[in-house]
């Protein structure tokens, strides 16, 4: 089962290896990883997915992150009021034709074309992992040639 | 100040007195500097000895061990000695030259990116950019190291920043934010522990390293006899309660004593403090220990519920936790009933050896504690005569038992004799070795000649890598496959050296050799021609329950 959990850490070189490191040394599997500068710029934020097939795999892997030197906190979103999203950019067939059909899809589905040259589009998409699910779908018949997505980042209330 | 001598003044803030190491391009800085510096420096013959003799200079103390080696080649041989202190949970510094902070990335000659390759088998590590951090670094990682799970810190020095000039800015205090360990256990849960404890019939105190890293052996002693409940050690745990006492089982897992595997497995309450259930220890989990509760007392959450799921945690040091237990417990079980059923294992199963002609190396093992009337400090290496020494050496005092536990090295034993002889030059210290374990550290013999460190090695020498092929012979048909051992001549390899060497192929002769040996002022080789093919029992088959037990059942 796939968990979002985020982790504070000093904005130090080496802490994305460490974080990652530890991860591949214990055989636990990173979905997707997204770091940030925060406010303070002495800090990163990471939001990873993990997942965890059991509750003590995924306290284990809370336990392991805290126990690294420059981890500042761990939160674990499964049971905490947030909100979580994720950025896509898809790029798809756009002839003159089907032009319109794609443009009223996107819109559809919280999705924005930014560009449409040489038969191809390329799309924006922010939401939810389903909304983006449901937008992929509906783009599938267009020919998606490439989709590159940021991973989810999310915040508690 | 240079970066140098900023080093070496952090150091004697840190109080440290003995320095194992070896020179090298990239720390001919750092080097020049501690020409003139108050510390004792060991030179070993490789810097793998280097790294181990600090691990076993920390285990005898309760000090910071620190090592120190060149970039490249230097740093990657320490690499051995630092997992092992990592896996043991020894407080240790690495320092490591690096290539000039402009050529790192570049291939430069003797370059390893050291920091990457340590990353996992450190508590934590540096490589220092600014010659403004380091002071701080210095004091940040003797204070990682020695703090909560203690562990090895490594710091990687360019040697640029060796020679560059900046004032000596010494923190009084350390506060890092990111890192608090919990000292003291939670009293909600310390009230829980003492209702479960007061409550049982069948309670074992099943203790690990961390009794002794924590300082805890007194309160532990007073707690077993307050409850009355039998005590089990692990191997990082022998000395954390005495050897001789009769609440005592021995040590308890894959070659533990039967007794203390079936009062394990049989018992309602496991009451686990500053050990983690290691795999040696548990066997198959999904049998172990089924009808017990277990109470888990743990500086480190992370080794709380790893393997075994646990009824009552307790995070906090050893030490403060049993403190804080004895303080709260009123009443004590009563545990008359369980006590007589473990003895009469005990009676029925006990440890024991058959004399066949040659010499016996569990009689070798007894005899040194003998002489030694357990007062001396026992370092192993690893494989058969490790685990004979576990069962034959009562233990008396915390700290005289030295064994590379988590990792299991090979060729620790010799340099971590030296590295606690240094600590504690009064004590005997004894290396009890196999001929297989001791070539892979024998270089250390110049160092001991060198700089009259009078450690005893007793070799039990088998002409086997002799864990091995038990395995082979138990396991896998007999096949001794690379397992049986060309050996030099270890007396005339003692003298070679400038040491002591003495040859002992009759049963009569063990006592004497052994007396002899710590009458030498100098390194004494004993080789000891012991039974070749004698096994280790009682044992535990990989992957089966710890109360299934084969051999050495009498």
């Amino acid at each position: 089962m796939k968990h979002t959990i985020s982790v504070l850490v000093e904005n130090k070189f080496g802490v994305l290896a460490r974080v990652a490191g530890l991860f591949s040394a214990r055989g636990y599997n990173i979905a997707s990883l997204a770091v940030s500068e925060t406010l303070d710029p002495d800090v990163s934020y990471m939001t990873i997915v993990v997942e965890a097939k059991d509750a003590a795999i995924l306290e284990q892997i809370k336990k392991q992150l805290n126990k690294l030197i420059d981890v500042i906190t761990v939160t674990d979103f499964t049971r905490k009021d947030h909100v979580e999203r994720e950025l896509v950019l898809v790029k798809v067939g756009c002839t003159p034709k089907n032009k319109a059909k794609l443009e009223s899809i996107v819109k559809k589905f919280i999705g924005t074309v930014i560009q449409c040259k040489n038969d191809t589009a390329i799309i924006e998409a922010v939401g939810e992992q389903a909304q983006i699910k449901q937008l992929l779908d509906n783009l599938e018949p267009f020919g998606v040639k490439e989709l590159v997505r940021t991973g989810k980042i999310a915040v508690a209330y | 100040m240079t970066g140098s001598q900023i080093l070496i003044e952090s150091l004697k803030k840190q109080g440290v007195e003995v320095i194992f190491g070896y020179p090298g391009g990239q720390v001919l800085p750092l080097f020049d500097a501690l020409y003139d510096a108050p510390f004792r420096f060991i030179l070993t013959r490789h810097e793998q000895a280097a790294a181990h003799a600090a691990d076993g200079y920390s285990r005898a103390t309760g000090k910071v061990g620190v090592c120190i080696a060149t970039s490249g080649p230097g740093a990657t041989n320490l690499i051995t000695g630092i997992a092992n202190a990592y896996m043991d949970s020894i407080p240790m510094i690495a320092i490591t030259g690096q290539v000039k902070s402009w050529l790192i990335g570049n291939d430069a000659f003797q370059e390893a990116d050291v920091t990457g390759i340590t990353r996992p088998i450190t508590k934590h590590n540096y490589l220092v950019k600014d010659i403004k951090d380091l002071a701080r670094i210095v004091a940040e990682a003797f204070y990682i190291a020695s703090s909560g799970r203690p562990g090895p810190v490594l710091i990687d020095i360019p040697s640029d920043i060796q020679q560059a000039e900046h004032e000596f800015n010494w923190p009084e205090s350390i506060e890092m934010r990111s890192y608090k360990p919990t000292l003291f256990g939670h009293p909600g849960q310390i009230k829980k522990a003492v209702k479960a404890i007061v409550s049982s019939k069948k309670p074992i105190i099943y203790a690990g390293g961390g009794v002794i890293t924590a300082g805890g052996h007194n309160e532990l002693r007073e707690f077993a006899e307050k409850i009355n409940a039998p005590v089990t050690l692990t191997l990082m745990g022998l000395g954390a309660f005495p050897g001789n006492h009769p609440l005592f089982l021995g040590m308890l897992g894959m070659h533990g004593t039967a007794y203390a595997n079936y009062a394990t497995m049989n018992a309602d309450l496991i009451i686990a403090v500053g050990a983690r259930f290691d795999d040696r220890v548990t066997g198959k989990l999904a049998t172990f220990a089924k009808n017990a509760r277990i109470i888990h007392i743990d500086v480190d959450p992370s080794s709380i519920s790893k393997n075994v799921p646990v009824d009552i945690p307790i995070v906090g040091d050893a030490k403060n936790v049993l403190g804080q237990i004895l303080e709260e417990i009123k009443k004590t079980p009563d545990t008359a009933e369980w006590l007589k059923t473990v003895e009469a294992w005990r009676k029925k199963h006990p440890l024991t050896y058959q004399y066949k002609g040659k010499i016996n190396p569990q009689y070798v093992i007894e005899q040194i504690g003998e002489v030694t009337k357990g007062e001396a400090i026992i370092t192993t290496e690893v494989g058969q005569h490790q685990m004979w020494a576990a069962q034959w050496y009562k233990v008396l005092h915390p700290r005289s038992f030295i064994s590379s536990g988590g990792l299991g090295t090979m060729g620790f034993g010799f340099p971590a004799a030296m590295g606690a002889k240094m600590g504690c030059p009064e004590k005997t210290v004894f290396d009890i070795a196999g001929d297989g374990s001791i070539q892979m550290n024998i270089q250390e013999l110049a160092t001991c000649v060198c700089n009259k460190i009078p450690v005893k090695v007793a070799i039990l020498n088998n002409g086997w890598l002799g864990m091995v092929r038990q395995w082979q012979e138990l396991f896998y048909k007999h096949r001794y496959s690379h397992t049986c051992m060309f050996n030099p001549d270890f007396v005339k390899v003692a003298e070679a050296y400038g040491g002591v060497g003495i040859r002992v192929t009759k049963k009569e002769d063990v006592r004497p050799a052994i007396e002899k040996a710590i009458a030498t002022d100098n390194i004494v080789f004993i080789d000891f021609h012991v039974e070749p093919e004698e096994n280790v029992f009682p044992m535990v088959p990989a992957g089966e329950s710890i109360d299934k037990m084969i051999g050495g059942l009498a």
